[in-house]
């Protein structure tokens, strides 16, 4: 398996300890080895299917209809001030 | 009364044999009474219901009322629910309070549905086994040592336990069929689109449906009547007419062409074998015509789904940053922290395998590999399926192997537990209906039979079923918990 499991822990911004690598390796490893047995089927001049009904999105008409809810909203956020979400600090 | 339809149920309320109120506050004290054995709730809302059926009362005494006034059920916790927690059974939601009503909400509550709870699942419907819940594991109500099934779990726990007589429920790889089997319940997922998605936790989108169980296919019609249709909220819903899903419940077979895929019955446990065959022989009795077909390509259903799936999922759950709402970690020293960590808190070990599977599968290197050739794999199963219903008017099938198994038994291994949805997965990567009906028990477990429709065929799958529940009563047995 080519599963470099820190680094893809790092794309996906999930933080794990050692510990937790080690565990949830030999788990991935089976779910891999049954993953890797769909790249030896034939699918030359198949296109691919990425939606059951192959519909294409609607679009609704370019009109504003969303009302401003950020009080209701916010109430949800862990930190907030002065209507803007709170992170720690980014630029030094 | 509990152990009525919604159909007698409705008989009941409007010949004022009771009132939405009573039969509220019947199921509240079954669940007060009942669910700590077996944890299919995780919000029992009370208030709510019985002030909803005090408003039902008022519409039954006023000649207000629809079919469905007055009747209680519970929503999955997947469903928004305005001013209700919705968990999706999830720590990273542990906090979160719904600040809309999904549609699927919205329009129960329109029919006059009263809410009795929301109820346990997987968490963010990953799972097979309703193990990897946030609020603890739920218990098959048929032996409480045994797993209901997942993801929806806690709904088919409930309505089998008769704690509710209907519940909502979704199915992205068999979360609505396959715990419906293991509980000896009906269930159905519709086609995909033909129940909005708006307010319903996204999982994997272009597999994501929501659905009904209930003890009856004429219950689960007379719900779906209320529940599909358009919603331009939901990009991927489809805009076609609803049928009244009641008026072909009592259509003859006659004539009727039911195909068995040969794929499903190599190698089943013979004991299931012959529950599905005796059921099909059923159905030829009923003027029915049975014939073998093949879908070739369906055993890679497997592999394609454990890439498409966490593919979505991985996106999906990108949104859970404890920035805007959900579980946030204590002092993050900077943002990169912050994410991690909150991340790392908030998801449970199976939420973070897929979205660790999700996240290389769509990596530079790999995207072509994998995702992309999953897609197209998905194409050569969708192909057999279109091949199958030139021929065929549906597929009859297993819905599981087996029966339920026991807790912990199934949880080192996350493909031996994949495996449980082998004959469930390829419905949602073709965006076919799919409905499981009890068939009988395999040593005092109750087992599922599948059908499988064409897209938009709801109809009549819920036909095939109701007459199949004319000349069974396998639907109408109850745990004794």
């Amino acid at each position: 398996m080519s599963f470099d499991i820190p680094k893809v822990a790092y794309l996906a911004r999930i933080a794990m300890s050692e510990e937790e690598i080690a565990a949830v390796k030999p788990k991935l490893e089976n779910v891999m080895a049954m993953i890797d047995d769909l790249v030896k089927i034939d699918t030359t001049n198949v296109a691919p299917l990425a939606s059951p009904l192959e519909q294409y999105q609607t679009l609704r008409e370019d009109v504003v209809t969303e009302t401003d809810q950020h009080v209701t909203y916010q109430k949800l956020a862990p930190k907030v001030a002065a209507d803007l979400y709170l992170v720690p600090q980014v630029i030094e | 009364m509990f152990t009525y339809s919604i159909k007698e149920l409705a008989h009941a309320l409007a010949a004022g044999k009771i009132s939405s109120q009573e039969l509220t506050q019947l199921y509240l004290d079954r669940i007060a009474a009942l669910d700590p054995k077996l944890n299919s709730f995780i919000t029992v809302t009370a208030e709510h219901a019985l002030a909803q059926a005090k408003a039902a009362d008022k519409k039954l005494s006023t000649g207000e009322a629809g079919p469905l006034t007055g009747i209680p059920m519970a929503h999955k916790d997947i469903f928004c629910t305005n001013g209700i927690k919705t968990s999706c059974a999830s720590k990273m939601l542990d906090n979160f309070i719904a600040p809309y009503d999904a549609t699927v909400v919205s329009k129960l509550n329109d029919a006059g549905m009263v809410m009795l709870g929301k109820t346990n699942m997987d968490e963010f419907a990953m799972g097979s086994s309703n193990e990897n819940s946030f609020y603890g594991n739920v218990k098959n109500p048929w032996n409480i040592d045994y797993v209901p099934g997942g993801s929806s779990g806690g709904s088919a726990a409930a309505v089998a336990a008769r704690l509710a007589p209907m519940a909502t429920a979704t199915d992205t790889g068999g979360s609505i069929r396959q715990p419906a089997a293991l509980c000896g319940i009906s269930g159905l997922k519709p086609t995909y689109g033909r129940v909005s998605r708006w307010g319903m936790i996204a999982f994997a989108s272009s597999l994501d449906q929501g659905g009904i169980m209930a003890q009856t296919a004429e219950d689960i019609a007379l719900v779906m009547n209320a529940m599909a249709g358009h919603d331009e909220k939901d990009s991927t819903s489809i805009d076609l007419p609803v049928p009244d899903y009641t008026t072909k419940l009592q259509d003859s077979l006659k004539g009727l062409k039911i195909g068995l895929p040969k794929e499903y019955f190599e190698g089943l446990d013979p004991k299931m074998a012959e529950l599905i065959h005796t059921a099909a022989k059923a159905l030829e009795a009923q003027g029915a015509t049975l014939q073998e077909i093949s879908l070739p390509n369906v055993k890679h259903s497997l592999p394609v789904y454990y890439v498409i799936a966490p593919a979505e999922c991985s996106a999906n759950l990108a949104r859970y940053d404890g920035v805007r709402y959900g579980h946030r970690c204590d002092n993050p020293k900077d943002l990169l922290d912050l994410y991690q960590r909150s991340r790392a808190e908030g998801f449970g070990a199976e939420v973070k395998r897929r979205i660790l599977v999700g996240t290389y599968v769509l990596s530079a290197g790999y995207y072509d590999a994998y995702y992309l050739q999953a897609q197209k794999v998905r194409r050569l199963i969708a192909n057999d399926f279109h091949a199958a219903f030139e021929k065929v008017d549906m597929i009859l099938g297993p819905v599981t192997p087996n029966a339920a198994f026991k807790s912990g038994e199934k949880a080192q291994d996350p493909v031996s537990m994949y495996l449980s949805d082998i004959y469930t997965l390829a419905t949602n990567l073709v965006g076919s209906p799919g409905l499981s009906i009890p068939a009988g028990f395999i040593d005092g477990l109750p087992v599922g039979l599948q059908l499988i429709g064409k897209h938009f065929d709801e109809a009549r799958l819920l036909n095939v079923a109701h007459q199949y529940q004319q000349i069974t009563d396998w639907h109408k047995q109850m745990p004794s918990i």
